[in-house]
């Protein structure tokens, strides 16, 4: 149609076109390959297998069993009028009871070694969405957040793409397995500097995305120290804090708090969702905890764009303050994840491969280095390719996680079977028999 | 108060009978090997999900859409995003559709909420266009384009026009013609327009509704800059549920969207309950038309109940609330005077009510009344009040009324 192509289309704004949402990377074009070919023990033995997912299976049937018994109370909430509560209400303060929940399942979760107060808790459909909202309210457009690296790689997105913001990375090291020092913290609050970028805080992911540890209590003071001394924030995202394999050996930012009586606390605060310690994610539900009157009243007032639904409230405020329930739970879970990591160590050991020491979350950070071609990103991508395609494993590459060393794959293992993994473990098993014979 | 009680009891009553299989699925904990059994099982809820909505839902909400839009359009599901709620869904079109500093042209008075969600985060500027009472507030391109040129004189670019329809506060309807003639303007100026249709269900009374996507559907020029906004929870009394939709016949936009939803995802476990309920189509449609009827009926009453105090209503024809005249019971004819008299409504009265400044309203003394959120026997008890209010400012002068608190004590 001639008149058409005469008329200039209508633009779309430039973050609607713009790259930042980082999806190109591939730590998404393996979900693709995935999605095209996905495994499944009877139907498709040959597929890829998901290890790009950072989902917690491992737990299904104690939430099956518990949703089964308290059916009728956990739809509507304990008592009536539970159906019209539920149906009307869209506060953003958020249901009380849902709150006073989620607090205390987070004080369950480390020990009763922090306490939360339910007021200072705001909802958001997910994670993704506090993070987002908390770099809106701590960030204007074109400044940054210091992120240690590897991180993981959907903050790209989560905290650049609409705010604007930038991320500097704090630079590791596998020499010290990867933990954060007050000089890489320096030195990347330089190079911010140097370039004109205004720091405004500091975001830590603990226990650590893709590394599978818990940062040390002393890394933790340093950070906070630091954090004072540059008057910027602290973000601590802990939504892996109820996936540490064993309770004593996570330290909250909540608890460091306690033991310097919150002096000087308005600069922290804390994400966390019930996406990976409950396996819920497609729930979305999401929390900011700020020891900030003004942030938790904006982050309120923000929360109105991500809702978390009525209904989704009722449902986890019944089960979350069932503290028989959230105990055996939360035990459970821990010894089912440390089972599963010690079964991946070894399996990759037998292997020939060796990962960092780690103690927490549903990924371990493997270090594939000496098979690298090249020890450049190039040939890392370049080996995770063969790895998707001829290995048909999906697993995740350093390189998209920012990691400084080339080489390291984070490879999940509580978002499948027992069975599956050991297809996995046996696959990767003959991959690397593969590459000891000479080729002919 | 925008909430739709009317048809509240018929919700209840579906999900009293019908939720708990809905949610957890037949037999419970995945029992089934089947495809569908296992969707509805925890695990099919609980594990991550597209976050623009799962198909099943939205190819029920496209069928739900069409339905209260009397079939004249088809709603085609892969052209869909669903958010969490209403107001993500016009905050992410911002962020789409304009950069930070361009406007949209918005008639007024419009939804308080559209300041939030069109400039907070996306920094989008609005650009109001007066509508006045003497023609029951209707939009004319002729404003729009004096809009237009005002914002060119300050340095700033439109991008779009965001209208309401049925329109908030007033409850107006776009006919037909007017809707040709947005398109052409749209066109002729190579911008945008999203339609926020999200009381399309909630019309009574006899005119006609016509969605922007009717004329879309025969129109291919047109096609990309239009996008529409819907929300589920107006027409099922569920807003706590929160569901938005995106309606684009855009790819790019419809691409770009769907990535922000990410931030803004409806809840599996409400998805799975709203496609059970709204496949319900003997449900569906007992709800739809109850709306409808009690709708209609709570307008007339409160409509008259207002004119026997000597307040009139602009016409309207949809949504929750009429939009009454008090501009001569204001002590000044300014929104100081309006302001007063709302502090009044709210404080002494105790009436939740919106004040026209508040929707950007030109002439001062309009308030928004929300009824829906009412019953019948109700209405009398809020004339009551306004009674109070008014009799002490229109009978006694100023220095006989004393105020107790209670505003009625002379």
């Amino acid at each position: 149609m001639a008149i058409e192509n005469e008329l200039p289309s209508v633009v779309l704004s430039k973050v609607a076109v713009s790259e930042t949402h980082g999806e190109d990377s591939p730590y998404f074009a393996g979900w693709k390959a995935y999605d095209e070919n996905p495994y499944d023990e009877s139907s498709n033995p040959s597929g890829v297998i998901q290890m790009g997912l950072a989902e917690n299976q491992v737990s299904f049937d104690m939430l099956e069993d518990y949703l089964g018994q308290h059916s009728e109370a956990s739809i509507w909430g304990k008592g009536s009028p539970g159906f019209r509560e539920n149906a009307l209400f869209q506060d953003y303060h958020g249901l009380k009871s849902f709150r006073q929940a989620m607090a205390g399942f987070m004080e369950q979760i480390r020990g009763g070694r922090a306490k939360f107060d339910p007021d200072r808790l705001v909802l958001t459909a997910g994670a993704t969405a506090a993070n987002e909202l908390l770099t809106f309210i701590l960030a204007n457009p074109g400044d940054a957040l210091l992120v240690p690296t590897p991180y993981y790689p959907g903050f790209d997105r989560d905290l650049r793409w609409r705010t604007g913001a930038k991320i500097v990375p704090v630079h590791t090291e596998s020499s010290n397995n990867f933990q954060v020092t007050t000089q890489a913290l320096e030195d990347a609050y330089e190079r911010a500097v140097a370039m004109n970028i205004n720091v405004r805080g500091v975001l830590l992911t603990n226990p650590s995305n893709p590394l599978g540890a818990t940062i040390q209590r002393s890394v933790l003071e340093d950070i906070l120290d630091f954090s004072t001394r540059k008057n910027i924030h602290l973000v601590s995202d802990e939504i892996y804090s109820g996936s540490t394999f064993y309770s004593s050996e996570f330290t909250s930012i909540a608890e460091i708090l306690e033991a310097r009586g919150y002096k000087d606390s308005e600069r922290v605060h804390i994400v966390y969702s019930l996406s990976k310690d409950l396996g819920l994610p497609g729930f979305r539900v999401g929390t900011i905890y700020s020891y900030n009157d003004k942030v938790v009243t904006t982050a309120r007032r923000m929360s109105s764009f991500t809702l978390i639904s009525s209904q989704t409230q009722h449902l986890l405020a019944s089960m979350l303050s069932d503290k028989k329930f959230t105990e055996s739970y939360i035990k459970t879970n821990r010894e089912r994840l440390r089972k599963r990591y010690e079964m991946i160590i070894q399996g990759l050991r037998n292997a020939g491969i060796e990962c960092s020491k780690g103690n927490a979350g549903l990924f371990c950070w493997m270090n594939l280095s000496p098979l690298l071609e090249t020890r450049t990103r190039e040939g890392e991508v370049a080996l995770w390719k063969s790895i998707l395609h001829e290995v048909k494993l999906n697993i995740s590459p350093g390189s998209s996680c920012h990691c400084s060393e080339p080489g390291w794959f984070r490879v999940c293992f509580a978002n499948m079977s027992e069975e599956t993994l050991e297809v996995a473990l046996k696959r990767i098993h003959n991959f690397m028999e593969q590459r000891k014979t000479p080729s002919v | 108060m925008d909430e739709n009680k009317l048809t509240l009891d018929l919700v209840e009553e579906w999900f009293v009978e019908n939720a708990k299989e809905a949610i957890l699925g037949g037999g419970g904990g995945g029992g089934g090997g089947g495809g569908e059994g296992e969707e509805l099982s925890i695990s099919g809820i609980a594990a991550y999900q597209p976050s623009h909505g799962l198909m099943q839902l939205k190819v029920a909400v496209a069928g739900f859409m069409s339905q209260i839009m009397e079939n004249a359009v088809s709603f085609d599901p892969s052209l869909m995003l669903l958010t969490a709620g209403a107001n993500p869904a016009i905050e992410m079109l911002s962020f789409c559709l304009a950069d930070s500093g361009n406007a949209f042209l918005v008639p007024t008075p419009y939804y308080p909420g559209f300041d939030r969600d069109v400039k907070w985060r996306a920094g989008v500027e609005i650009i109001p266009v007066p509508c006045r009472s003497a023609d029951n507030f209707s939009l004319s391109i002729a404003a729009l384009d004096r809009g237009f040129n005002q914002a060119k004189k300050r340095g700033l670019k439109v991008r779009g026009i965001l209208i309401s329809n049925p329109s908030n506060p007033v409850g107006n309807l776009l006919n037909r013609e007017t809707l040709y003639s947005l398109l052409d303007f749209a066109r002729e100026k190579n911008i945008h327009i999203v339609s926020n249709e999200i009381f399309a269900g909630s019309t009574h009374g006899s005119e006609e509704f016509v969605s922007m996507a009717e004329l879309i559907d025969s129109n291919y020029l047109d096609r990309d800059r239009v996008h529409i906004v819907y929300d589920l929870s107006k027409d099922l009394s569920l807003s706590g549920f929160r569901v938005g939709v995106i309606y684009s016949f855009n790819n790019n936009v419809l691409a770009a969207a769907k990535k922000l939803t990410r931030f803004s995802s409806v809840s599996a476990p409400s998805q799975h309950l709203l496609v059970s309920l709204l496949s319900d189509t003997e449900f569906v449609q007992k709800s739809i038309k109850n709306n409808r009827v009690r709708l209609q009926k709570m307008y007339v009453a409160f409509v008259a109940g207002l004119k026997q105090l000597g307040i009139e209503c602009a016409k309207s024809n949809g949504g929750f609330s009429c939009w009454a005249d008090m501009s001569e019971l204001i002590n000044s004819y300014s929104v100081k005077g309006e302001l007063e008299l709302w502090d009044k409504l709210l404080n002494t009265a105790k009436l939740n009510v919106t004040p026209g400044s508040c929707c950007h309203c030109i002439e001062p003394g309009w308030f928004q009344f929300f009824f829906a959120n009412l019953t019948e026997r109700d209405i009398p008890v809020v004339m009551n009040r306004i009674l109070k209010i008014i009799s002490c400012r229109i009978i006694l002068p100023k220095q006989f009324v004393i105020d107790t608190g209670e505003g009625w004590a002379s």
